[in-house]
């Protein structure tokens, strides 16, 4: 299956989408000026990903900062990984969050409370 | 001379504004149309200067935080004006403020009156809440509220009285029968906690 691999700017997220190399993450800022269409390569990349799995899947979130339009999108991308773990599929969200970003560590308890997916919180 | 004499006036006017800026500390003052490249010119100068003074992480990563929301806000409901011709439409005033204890950011647009009841009730509601009320809203805003058009997700001012525990300060000029000049400070709080 195709990879994605988008370069991070000083409003829009580095993402890399590769599911040979088992690499899925989305790191860096993320305030783009038109959200939807944004982050619409990566749904129809995860809906394509879905019909055929890895054994197991994780994905990484490493973002410094997101917006509230963002943080719409991001709930999309992890209600799709809901949706394969309900399905019966080996899924793992891993949230990453610089130690000192309280607001970033509870945006992540916040989706983990939203989406019924096995969440891991990942200080660095 | 006549010509002169305005060309003095206009620069004591300058120098009146300045002194007057300085007085209120106030860092950064824009008026214009505010664009998405006018959002991100502004965060990254803040950001480097908040950097380079030294101040806390956590105040910089608010102070990102509401300006973001503050100029997408104007930018998302620029076009919610009926009239194309609005000579409004799109633009606003932005300003940053320096305090020895705190920041302000304060952004002023146009809005339709039919706006200023809708508007109100929201902020209230949004004053009222507690830290827990907040988080329920801002959860189920994002897994129910709809994307607008332009993306705007009806979320910044639950976000912003997150990021600052304080109450947003609002305010409304009539400028005409049928439009007021809408106020809206942000504070954010200089101590690291």
């Amino acid at each position: 299956m195709e990879t994605i691999k988008i370069q991070g700017t000083e409003d829009t997220p580095k993402i890399i989408l590769d599911a040979g190399n088992d690499i899925l993450e989305i790191s860096g800022r993320s305030l783009p000026e038109d959200v939807s269409s944004f982050y619409e390569p990566v749904l129809n990349w995860l809906n394509e990903y879905a019909e055929n799995p890895k054994k197991k899947t994780v994905f990484n979130f490493k973002l410094t900062y997101f917006n509230t339009a963002s943080s719409k999108l991001l709930l999309d991308i992890l209600m799709k990984l809901e949706e394969m773990h309900e399905k019966g599929q080996d899924v793992l969200i891993r949230w990453h969050f610089p130690e000192d970003d309280e607001d970033m560590a509870e945006a992540g308890e916040e989706y983990a409370e939203i989406v019924d997916v096995p969440f891991e919180q990942v200080p660095y | 001379m006549d010509n002169k004499k305005d060309v003095k006036g206009f620069l004591e006017f300058v120098y009146e504004f300045y002194k007057s800026m300085k007085a209120h500390e106030i860092t950064l003052v824009y008026e214009g149309e505010i664009t998405h490249q006018i959002t991100k010119a502004f965060t990254s100068l803040t950001e480097s200067n908040m950097s380079k003074e030294d101040e806390p992480n956590s105040v910089q990563r608010k102070v990102f935080h509401v300006m973001v929301e503050c100029l997408q806000n104007i930018s998302k409901h620029a076009d919610d004006f009926t009239s194309n011709d609005y000579l409004f439409s799109g633009r606003g005033i932005f300003l940053v403020s320096k305090g020895e204890n705190e920041y302000s950011v304060t952004t002023g647009n146009a809005v339709e009156n039919d706006k200023i009841e809708y508007l109100t009730e929201l902020l209230e509601n949004i004053n009222r809440m507690d830290k827990e009320e907040l988080k329920e809203l801002y959860k189920r805003q994002m897994k129910e509220g709809r994307l607008s058009e332009k993306g705007g997700a009806g979320l910044g001012f639950i976000d912003i009285k997150r990021k600052t525990n304080k109450e947003l300060e609002y305010h409304f000029l009539p400028i005409s029968d049928d439009t007021s000049f809408f106020l809206l400070t942000s504070t954010i709080s200089r101590s690291d906690n």
